[in-house]
């Protein structure tokens, strides 16, 4: 049984198979785009019925209104939720960022609060205002894309902030990139074109939905794929590979050399 | 003080040297700290119980089987983890067998160091320091060597052996120097100018799509080359670091500009550098509502609203902006080259050329 596992893992492994399975997954995603993108417009629109916007108008005048004002027009504590778009409040519900727990540099990620169907509701009734992004099509959220390109395209527009390997990192006065590793397709394709927080947007003009596809490949393999160099320590580079380096092998060395010198009992 | 007393004062300082000489420029040290000697000898339990002794024996003998269980770990994972065609297929290999020699060599090393410490004998012994003047024999015997290979080459006899040798000696380094050349040529004006020129056409980077003014909407942000330069491009990478350019629309409402700035931009859409003023890391970490442009490596923070001037960070220049406007198909296009070099400082860089 193993040793038949092994013959095919050894034949997954050969370069034939690897050029066979890029073919196909070529072939597939070069079909499927012209498609999909010829039945379905990019920005389709979500049917919501009137009932679902109604359900929605309850639950954000019950737990958003506050801050955002009754007609989500905003007030001086939260901005206008007119024409953000269905795919804006189901980032920041989905993701627990919204309803706000304190004001503070950055809405943090928390337990979710409302149920799917609740936050759909929402995202009807805020869509229902003024058009703004809708929730992305679920063809460019599959991963099947070209994760080299999206690789090149990570490393432009969006590393600066995230790390190259989608670690996160520092911005100013408190404020930061999140890391990546754990984000659905979805919520990356949504925080590429709704802005959300300090993040700058990313239409579709500057990156096309299948380039926004080609990056949650390359985010998609990077969750899936261990560094090849070994531990990565959280990927954050020379910071936590210069602490180790510095405390951790040098306190070694000095160890060492005090247990060299010292005389035996 | 004369000569006799600074003798005497030498050798109080010390012991007597083991042999005679005038000391040379030595200082007479007056106040040395005197020898403290050797500490008293302390027995170790290993000399005093047979039992500790036998653990120790022990110790060592558990040490080196370590480093043979390490050795034998190394060898059955590089069988069991091969390398392949899978990246993956490294992480394995290189951690286990990293472990099992690292085990390997630690063994011996740390068994013998304990070896020696514990078992071997410990009696202090002291050596003492010979002198680094050579005896009058070797001496007299080292010039007679010089004197009889002169008179044989005939060095001092032969004059224009002697001073063509000198001649070549003093010209052999010069090609090497010479090579130095090649660090040049000096750049000239090339850090004052970029690919941009009037006209050029705004493109996004790596695509090389050219950018309409009506692509960017509201908060977004483009990271942009100019249209035309691709990696068919003599100098390619050279020119893409100088020209390197973030684009972002902001509410026309807030953005400060001064007077001679009023043109640059095109209804809140602008254009600056991305090549940091401080040592040139490219500034992208743009925040949609501070406005801040953060710079990765020093923290140099600009603010994009009011002509990206440092606000935080040892930046000493806000970031060149570059005059922006539409062509008439619609597309953004370059009024111009920077008007100043972008990028860090470098010599002479506020003489006009």
């Amino acid at each position: 049984m193993n040793q038949l596992r092994r013959r095919i893992n050894g034949m997954r492994r050969s370069p034939k198979a690897l050029g066979i399975v890029m073919f196909a997954g070529l072939l597939v995603v070069g079909t499927g785009y012209t498609t999909v993108s010829a039945a379905v417009s990019p920005n389709r629109e979500v049917v919501r019925t009137q009932e679902q916007i109604d359900l929605g108008k309850k639950i954000f005048l019950a737990n958003c209104a506050s801050c955002h004002g009754k007609n989500a027009e905003g007030t001086k504590n939260a901005p206008s939720l007119i024409g953000v778009g269905e795919a804006s409040v189901d980032f920041q519900v989905s993701t627990g960022r919204m309803p706000g727990a304190a004001s503070g540099p950055q809405l943090e990620v928390k337990p979710v609060q409302f149920t799917l169907e609740e936050i759909d509701a929402m995202a009807a009734y805020v869509g229902s205002l003024a058009d703004g992004p809708s929730i992305p099509d679920a063809a460019y959220l599959q991963a099947n894309g070209n994760a080299t390109s999206g690789g090149e395209l990570f490393r432009i527009n969006c590393a600066m902030c995230h790390n190259a390997a989608g670690a996160g990192g520092a911005l100013t006065e408190g404020k930061y990139a999140p890391q990546l590793m754990g984000s659905s397709a979805k919520t990356i394709y949504e925080a590429m074109i709704t802005g959300p927080q300090n993040m700058p947007v990313f239409n579709d003009a500057n990156i096309t939905p299948e380039q926004k596809n080609d990056i949650i490949t390359y985010l998609t393999y990077l969750q899936n794929n261990s560094s090849v160099g070994g531990e990565e320590l959280g990927s954050l580079g020379p910071v936590s590979e210069g602490l180790l380096a510095w405390l951790g092998l040098l306190g070694l060395l000095v160890i060492i050399a005090v247990w060299l010198a010292a005389k035996s009992n | 003080m004369t000569e006799n007393s600074k003798e005497v004062e030498l050798n109080k300082s010390g012991s007597t040297p083991e042999h005679e000489y005038d000391g040379g420029l030595r200082v007479a040290n007056l106040d040395a700290v005197a020898d403290p000697g050797l500490e008293p000898h302390r027995v170790r339990m290993t000399d005093k119980s047979v039992k500790h002794e036998k653990a120790a024996v022990r110790q060592v003998a558990l040490l080196f089987t370590l480093s043979m269980l390490g050795s034998a770990f190394a060898l059955w994972a590089y069988f069991t983890f091969p390398l392949s065609e899978d990246l993956s297929s490294v992480r394995l290999n290189t951690i286990y067998l990293g472990v099992g020699m690292t085990l390997g060599l630690l063994g011996i090393g740390i068994g013998a160091v304990h070896w020696a410490k514990t078992l071997m004998p410990d009696n202090e012994v002291s050596e003492e320091r010979h002198l680094t003047r050579g005896t009058d024999e070797k001496r007299a015997a080292a010039i007679e060597i010089l004197a009889a290979a002169n008179q044989e080459s005939g060095f001092t006899r032969r004059k224009l052996i002697r001073r063509t040798l000198y001649g070549s000696l003093a010209l052999f380094p010069l090609p090497g120097i010479i090579l130095f050349a090649d660090l040049g040529p000096n750049p000239g004006d090339s850090l004052r100018h970029t690919f941009w020129k009037k006209g050029t056409r705004l493109a996004k980077d790596p695509t090389g799509i050219e950018i309409k003014a009506s692509d960017v909407t509201l908060g977004s942000v483009f990271q942009v080359i100019p249209a035309g330069l691709n990696p068919e491009n003599k100098e390619y990478l050279e020119e893409k670091a100088k020209a390197a350019v973030l684009l972002v629309r902001v509410d026309p409402s807030e953005l400060n500009e001064t007077e001679e700035r009023k043109g640059w931009s095109y209804q809140g859409i602008v254009a600056y550098s991305k090549i940091c003023t401080h040592v040139g890391c490219p500034v992208a970490l743009y925040e949609q509502h501070t406005h801040h442009l953060l710079c990765p490596c020093h923290q140099s923070t600009f603010d994009l609203v009011n002509g990206c001037k440092v606000v935080f960070g040892p930046a000493a220049r806000a970031l060149p902006q570059l005059p922006i406007t539409v062509d008439s198909e619609g597309y953004l296009i370059a009024q111009s080259d920077f008007l100043e070099p972008v990028g860090p400082s470098f010599w002479d860089r506020s003489v006009k050329k």
